[in-house]
């Protein structure tokens, strides 16, 4: 079964700072994937990559198969990505921002979906509320809906609870666990570990630019028993 | 295409909703040109054998169809990459082709609605004529378009609303303000009637201005071959930096 995810030996610099120093990692069709990493570790600029906001010097990223590049319209069509960053057009509100975005992946007819999406993240009752009006927990909410009105089979959600309260972060959990188990692949990251210790099958570590560590939740944590992902972390760093 | 209607379709509701600042203000921007220059000049001067009200009217409507044109797309851009929504446009599987076309249409929408709103609020202070209609439309259309290409280019280049702003003030406004707008060229020295040829936006107004009274500085064929080629180049410049991705995609 072709993979979810491919990357093959990715390198990107930013002027001088190597942010990305080869990477290479496979993601298989319905996995729950966790990238790790402290902040600068380039798991942001791996997942751009990913998403074609940001060309790799070398290597080659792929999205069931399609080419982030030269296939770039079926690849970007396979993905649906939250981005770290609380962005919003303050144009619209959030059901016009939900159609749109619906428009920009060639789907027309689509409340049937968006009215699902916005009852599993609560936001039915902000469904006519301008994005300007919206707290920053409510805004969170729409990235993640927005990332999902194309029903894209890989999911990449980038610190999606950053900023949000524990009622959300258990909704927005069962929601995104849902979609994993109806095939969807999904790949987190987080600096929330005990989420990514609860959530995630395999968690890739990453380190100034390179996965130091790549392996089952479970055999990670296996190396230090009784011990948490937190502390699994923290070692990996060290070293 | 679905893709595209939609994208065309956000640009155009983006201006439509604040439409009083998009399209009301030029619109009274250039009613105040006309009443001020037209009280103090229309008893004075005749253009081309038109009186000075009437000859001002069809180059303060393209006028405005190019600066707003250019407004749009470029506001729309910077503003979408400061906020950070720029990448609601850029995740989708939208072509280059899409992409561009959706902002050079939304903004030659706008564009020509400021235009037939300076023209509604002006023609009652000048007697005009329509000798050619189709010059009229060809030059607003492909006028409207490179400016909402140039618009892009604006756009994509600017990394703070100041730079825009100086491409805005210190290239966009002085081309369109020497351009004729407020004059024939043939009432200005010869060093500056040659200078003037150098000026796209020139013959833009010029053959616009053609289409409503017949006469013109320039032969209409000439004025077109010459935005035609323009707005080809600029055209390919803009689907070239956007399929490079350059300052949208690091």
């Amino acid at each position: 079964m072709v993979p979810a995810v491919s990357i093959v030996d990715v390198v990107k610099h930013f002027g001088v700072l190597k942010a990305l120093a080869g990477v290479s990692l496979d993601i298989a069709q319905g996995e729950f994937f966790g990238l790790l990493g402290p902040n600068g570790a380039g798991k942001t600029t791996l997942i751009s990559s990913l998403a074609g906001l940001v060309r790799p010097d070398s290597g080659t990223l792929k999205v069931l198969g399609h080419d982030v590049i030269r296939d770039f319209r079926a690849a970007r069509r396979l993905l649906g990505v939250v981005p770290q960053e609380l962005v919003f057009d303050p144009f619209f509100n959030v059901r016009e921002t939900l159609r749109i975005q619906s428009g920009y992946f060639g789907i027309r007819k689509n409340d049937d979906w968006i009215d699902e999406i916005l009852a599993n993240l609560d936001l039915t009752a902000k469904a006519d509320v301008n994005m300007r009006r919206l707290s920053g927990g409510m805004k969170r909410r729409v990235l993640v809906a927005q990332a999902l009105v194309h029903k894209p089979p890989v999911i990449v959600l980038d610190e999606p609870t950053a900023g949000v309260d524990v009622e959300l972060r258990q909704g927005l959990w069962s929601f995104v666990r849902r979609l994993n188990g109806e095939g969807h692949t999904i790949i987190l990251t987080t600096h929330y570990l005990e989420e990514a210790e609860a959530l995630c099958g395999r968690i890739a570590l990453m380190k100034q630019g390179r996965i130091v560590a790549l392996d089952t939740t479970a055999n990670l944590m296996a190396a230090f028993p009784g011990g948490t992902l937190a502390d699994v972390f923290v070692r990996t760093m060290r070293q | 295409m679905i893709g595209f209607w939609t994208l065309f379709y956000k640009e155009l509701l983006r201006f439509w909703k604040v439409a009083f600042q998009t399209v009301g203000a030029p619109v009274l921007t250039a009613l105040l040109y006309l009443l001020i220059f037209g009280h103090v000049l229309d008893d004075h001067v005749q253009v081309h054998g038109v009186r000075y009200t009437a000859f001002l009217v069809p180059g303060l409507v393209m006028m405005q169809v190019l600066q707003n044109a250019f407004a749009n797309s470029s506001s729309s851009l910077i503003q979408a990459k400061i906020t950070g929504s720029i990448v609601f446009v850029l995740l989708p599987p939208i072509s280059y082709g899409a992409f561009f076309a959706a902002y050079v249409l939304a903004s030659l929408a706008r564009g020509l609605m400021v235009g037939v709103g300076v023209l509604a609020a002006t023609v009652w202070f000048a007697e005009l004529e329509v000798v050619a209609p189709l010059w009229i439309v060809a030059f607003s259309l492909l006028g409207g378009a490179l400016f909402g290409a140039l618009g892009m280019i604006a756009g994509i280049w600017s990394e703070k609303f100041d730079q825009l702003a100086s491409f805005q003030n210190f290239l966009i406004m002085p081309l369109t303000m020497l351009s004729g707008v407020f004059y024939s060229i043939h009432s200005l020295p010869e060093f500056w009637q040659g200078v003037s040829h150098y000026n796209p936006v020139f013959y833009m107004i010029d053959g616009f201005r053609y289409g409503f009274f017949g006469v013109s500085d320039v032969a209409p064929e000439t004025s077109l071959a010459v935005v035609l080629a323009c707005f080809t180049a600029v055209s390919l410049l803009t689907l070239r930096l956007l399929k490079q991705g350059w300052k949208l995609r690091a």
